[in-house]
């Protein structure tokens, strides 16, 4: 330090009062205890961004001391507080002191001997989770989005959703949802991939003929992003079986196509309170609900039964225009990803209905029925009847 | 007349139309309108008495079982939405 610098110091010390680390630490404490209502301690850190990535005080703001003129207003817009600045090891925070008197904070305090002394005295702090260069990348445009933002998408990334089948609408929600960096994606389908898939299910390829559809959705999840872990069951969801799979689950994607599986999965997730992306295609047509335990209706009280055969279009062969799922099972990664991050409005006690030939999408209000055997008042989960698979492909 | 739209499994019983015009000021006498044009519906959604629990009547965007079922009353500019469930995800 040369002398010009250290006249610098002598002079904004004179200026500028200084807490010790105990001393700041104690006046949190106190602040805590109050209550949100008398926050009077604004605690701000002004070293670079990478200091602050390796560790800092909880509550802090962090405010560079490069930007600190320019940033400082918009994080504390109160000159009344008592704004406590931080740096390393207390001279960055006390020249920080000075800039902020002369802006007209009105009780500027520097904390001395900084973060170092803080660590050192063994008070608490935090490392900020961080996310890596490609990370930053990938998901720059979500990044973007305030309703997502860094805090989103590492929600994101620590989120666990579950595929009901790999097919028309599973292939294209679990491939959305893998950009969109969720994080682990489970995939439960005992098929293989046939030729005839391959019209609608874009997870799969020609190469892919004959083996595992979870198996296949796996290596395309793979390819396109790495962050993804895949779980697959090569299994059908059965009685046995779905309780002990949902467990670990955020978020579950109904694309089934038979109504056993469809009513199997309801009352297991009304159990484990697990929220239910419904989506259903026939032809031209499509329907999209979400079934979210006890706050809406579930899939009993919008079917208590079953149709019969004649009226089930859930057979293979009743056909289906190849990007009819792909819009229903993108609608689907859409409300999952609104559940995961808590935004908008989730399709919670309203069936929209898409008519492809037309062009129109409507929508039905649902109701939960205070009757209904599943989730209605006198509702008994155990039970319930199951179905015998009218049309198993 | 009111609007009835049928979803598309059950198209093929009034001659594969979307949607057609029927007589009625509640709900029952409605259907009962279709059901005499088009027998083959009522065996679909109606076999008995009550309603079939699988299908879904809307009156607008409502379910009528939760406003007053059959008697629920339709007026000559509503829509009634007739609605099976769907399980294809394939």
């Amino acid at each position: 330090m040369g002398e010009a610098s250290r006249e610098i110091m002598r002079q904004a010390r004179r200026q500028v009062p200084e807490w010790t680390t105990p001393k700041v630490n104690e006046a949190l404490a106190k602040q805590h205890e109050a209550g949100r209502e008398k926050q009077e301690i604004v605690l701000v850190d002004v070293r670079e961004k990478h200091e602050w990535n390796e560790g800092h005080i909880p509550g802090a703001l962090h405010v560079p001391r490069g930007y600190l003129e320019l940033q400082v207003e918009e994080a504390v817009p109160d000159k009344e507080k008592t704004v406590v600045l931080y740096c390393a090891g207390g001279v960055r925070s006390l020249m920080a002191g000075t800039t902020l008197q002369q802006m007209g904070y009105k009780n500027v305090i520097s904390m001395t001997g900084g973060f170092g002394a803080w660590k050192g005295n063994g008070f608490p702090f935090v490392q900020p989770r961080t996310m890596s260069e490609a990370q930053a990348k990938r998901y720059s445009r979500h990044l973007l989005v305030p309703e997502v933002g860094e805090a989103g998408q590492f929600k994101l990334l620590d989120s666990r959703v579950l595929l009901i089948g790999a097919g028309g609408l599973g292939s294209p929600a679990g491939y959305y949802l893998a950009a969109a960096g969720v994080g682990t994606i489970g995939i439960i389908d005992a098929d293989v991939v046939d030729e005839s898939n391959l019209q609608r299910q874009i997870l799969h390829n020609t190469k892919r003929i004959g083996q595992y559809k979870a198996e296949s959705a796996r290596e395309t999840i793979e390819a396109l992003n790495p962050d993804v872990k895949v779980i697959t069951y090569i299994e059908r969801l059965d009685e046995t079986n779905v309780a002990h799979i949902i467990a670990d689950y955020d978020v579950i994607v109904d694309g089934t196509d038979n109504f056993p599986t469809r009513y199997l999965l309801n009352d297991a997730a009304l159990k484990a309170n697990k929220p239910v992306v419904h989506g259903s295609v026939f032809r031209f047509e499509g329907q999209l609900t979400v079934f979210k335990p006890y706050e809406g209706p579930c899939y009993r009280c919008l079917y208590p039964e079953p149709p019969p055969m004649a009226l089930a279009p859930s057979c293979a062969e009743a056909g289906v225009l190849g990007v009819l799922p792909g819009i229903i099972g993108l609608l689907q990664a859409t409300e999952t990803i609104k559940l995961l991050l808590g935004i908008g409005d989730p399709l919670v006690g309203r069936l929209m209905t898409y008519d492809a030939l037309v062009g129109e999408f409507n929508e039905l209000r649902l109701f939960r029925d205070p009757n209904c055997a599943a989730c209605g008042e006198n509702a008994h989960l155990e039970n319930l009847p199951t179905y015998a698979d009218v049309c198993a492909l | 007349m009111a609007t009835v739209r049928l979803a598309p499994v059950l198209r093929p019983s009034i001659g594969g139309s979307k949607q057609v015009n029927a007589q009625g000021s509640n709900l029952s006498e409605v259907l009962s309108d279709l059901y005499s044009r088009y027998p083959a519906l009522k065996e679909q959604i109606q076999p008995e008495e009550s309603l079939s629990r699988f299908i879904n009547v809307y009156v607008n965007d409502q379910d009528v079982r939760f406003l007053q079922g059959l008697e629920t009353q339709v007026g000559p500019n509503d829509t009634v939405i007739l609605l099976p469930a769907m399980a294809g995800g394939r």
